[in-house]
């Protein structure tokens, strides 16, 4: 992998690789740069599958990670893309065009995370929550359990028990 | 159906016709065009999802796959459990084969604390894996004969599954949701007198698809159905993201097993299957040999495997485990095709992130709404179940 890095890094400005395995690197790429980086490893290093496109919510620094995971199966190796957005108004180009599978992930990363992905085919239809009002369920700062308290009630006669006051009194 | 008929060849390019943008110009109000749901309850639904099909006449002119009916959370469930508590979760994101979950989710948890799986454990994690695609194959095949009337062919796989399940039972204590590949190794070894049973359990499957093999895919309905039906280019395998079978039957021998051998399949002695035709008979038959490979794999690894050694690999305190920050992708090839766990830690007790990777995502979705275009409204259930999609891992 240190190989193709440093022909990467002759070409674009991306970050230090990051070699989980043999097989399997990582390295950040600049949100402007990505499509270029895409287009190359596809086109002439061999990586032809679109293993994966996902978020990562690092709140605490205020950023969305992008990983696009591709695949090389001829040399059999894996390289994650990074790409780091700020949280406010996250928006990432689409690259259905270079991978039909991407617009499935696209508009999955919009409803769950809500970054947006301009011209992406259908990016606003439902794809599995139905009617949702909230902020989008998968960013860290959505509580689930008050979400839950709001919305749902208990069912009549459910007890809760501080888990550390009802050990202690079975013990005795 | 229609599709290799003779004496009809309809014209698909009359209709409907394009807007500038691209996108079909389908007016409802003309009365030319009707929406049809298959799903989310129909027996020729493959599970909880369903499609939104456009017809003009009887054939598909448009199709929506539409999922969100079996959304459970897991991802963002997983971020609130420890790493010990999300063992128990995984197996439950896919019902027919859950070991891959536990499998894939124990290894990125080892790899990224820096934990070696016993080597005994290994040899046990592809026997489960194996004993788990079995099952799967024999499910499907019910579904795909079912999907075309061929009922008897369900019932003789599921007895057979019924077996393995015995085995399953037997071995990890459970029938369905295992929950024995644990992060660090197994929970247990092979009991005593295993390899007798699972060897007659192996004779009872080969002989049921022996008999598969005569009344399906000899039958001349089910070959009338489905040859030169669900034709998939091997051009669009890398860009739709096709894995397995699907792959596969497309003459592309993709399989994880051989192209990034984990656990112990590199000691085996197997070749993927691979088909020429792509379309729905050869996917099928695909399957039906590869039951067939992995009860020789099966077999291979109980006369391989060491049968005494450590099953666990030191694991540290479970309740205040942490893993230091870092990212991992693990692989395995499920019945579907690729199954992998993408694993973010960030250093504390609970994964940042954690995303599944299930191979139904692409087939079921930007594939299959490719391909449903212009079939035959019968041929629907049986293209779908062709492309042998779980919904529960689209949604995880």
């Amino acid at each position: 992998m240190r190989e193709l890095h440093t022909k990467l890094i002759s070409l674009f400005p991306i970050g230090e690789l990051t070699e989980q395995r043999p097989n399997l690197a990582f390295v950040t790429v600049p949100q402007e740069h990505l499509r270029s980086v895409l287009l190359h490893l596809r086109d002439c290093e061999g990586f032809t599958h679109l293993i994966l496109l996902t978020a990562v919510d690092w709140l605490e620094e205020g950023q969305f990670q992008l990983t696009y995971l591709l695949s090389n199966r001829t040399a059999g190796r894996d390289i994650g893309l990074r790409v780091m957005l700020a949280r406010d108004g996250a928006t990432m180009q689409s690259i259905h065009d270079v991978w039909p599978t991407a617009a499935t992930y696209q508009r999955e990363l919009r409803e769950m995370f809500g970054i947006d992905f301009p011209g992406s085919p259908r990016l606003h239809e439902e794809f599995i929550l139905e009617g949702w009002n909230d902020i989008p369920p998968y960013r860290r700062d959505f509580d689930t359990l008050k979400y839950a308290e709001e919305n749902y009630s208990q069912r009549p006669g459910r007890e809760t028990r501080d888990p550390a006051a009802h050990m202690k009194q079975q013990l005795t | 159906m229609t599709q290799n008929a003779p004496f009809f060849t309809p014209d698909r390019s009359q209709y409907p016709s394009k807007k500038a943008d691209g996108t079909l110009d389908i007016d409802l109000a003309s009365g030319k065009y009707l929406k049809l749901w298959q799903g989310p309850n129909h027996p020729g639904i493959t599970g909880n999802m369903s499609v939104e099909l456009t017809v003009c006449g009887d054939e598909v002119v448009e199709g929506k796959t539409h999922v969100g009916y079996l959304h459970r959370g897991f991802e963002k469930l997983m971020e609130r459990r420890t790493f010990i508590q999300c063992f128990p979760i995984v197996c439950r994101i896919c019902v027919p084969e859950p070991d891959f979950n536990e499998y894939c989710y124990a290894a990125a948890v080892e790899e990224l604390a820096g934990i070696q799986s016993p080597e005994r454990a290994d040899w046990i994690r592809a026997l489960i894996l194996e004993m788990g695609r079995i099952n799967s194959y024999l499910m499907y095949l019910g579904g795909q004969s079912g999907a075309l009337g061929l009922g008897v062919i369900g019932q003789w796989t599921t007895y057979a599954r019924d077996l393995m399940l015995d085995r399953f039972e037997e071995l990890t204590g459970a029938r369905i949701y295992h929950m024995f590949i644990m992060p660090g190794g197994v929970r247990d070894g092979l009991p005593e007198g295993f390899d007798k049973r699972m060897e007659e359990t192996l004779r009872e499957i080969e002989s049921t698809m022996k008999d598969v093999y005569e009344v399906m895919f000899c039958n001349a309905v089910f070959k009338k159905r489905t040859v030169g039906v669900g034709y998939i280019d091997p051009a669009l395998v890398d860009s739709y993201g096709i894995t397995g079978p699907n792959a596969r039957a497309a003459g592309v021998a993709k399989d994880v097993r051989k192209d990034q051998p984990y656990l112990i399949y590199s000691q085996l002695d197997f070749e993927p299957v691979v088909g020429h035709d792509s379309d729905i008979y050869t996917r099928a038959d695909v399957r039906r040999r590869d039951v067939l490979v992995s009860v020789d794999l099966v077999r291979q690894m109980l006369a391989k495997m060491p049968r005494t050694g450590a099953l666990m690999a030191t694991v540290p305190n479970v309740l205040h485990w942490k893993i230091p920050r870092g990212e991992t992708y693990i692989r395995g090839e499920c019945s579907r095709g690729e199954y992998g766990y993408y694993l973010v830690t960030d250093g504390s007790g609970y994964p940042r992130r954690v995303n599944v990777r299930g191979p139904s995502y692409t087939h079921a979705m930007t594939l299959l709404e490719r391909m449903i275009v212009n079939i035959n409204i019968a041929d629907v259930a049986s293209l779908m179940v062709s492309l042998h999609t779980y919904p529960p891992e689209i949604e995880r």
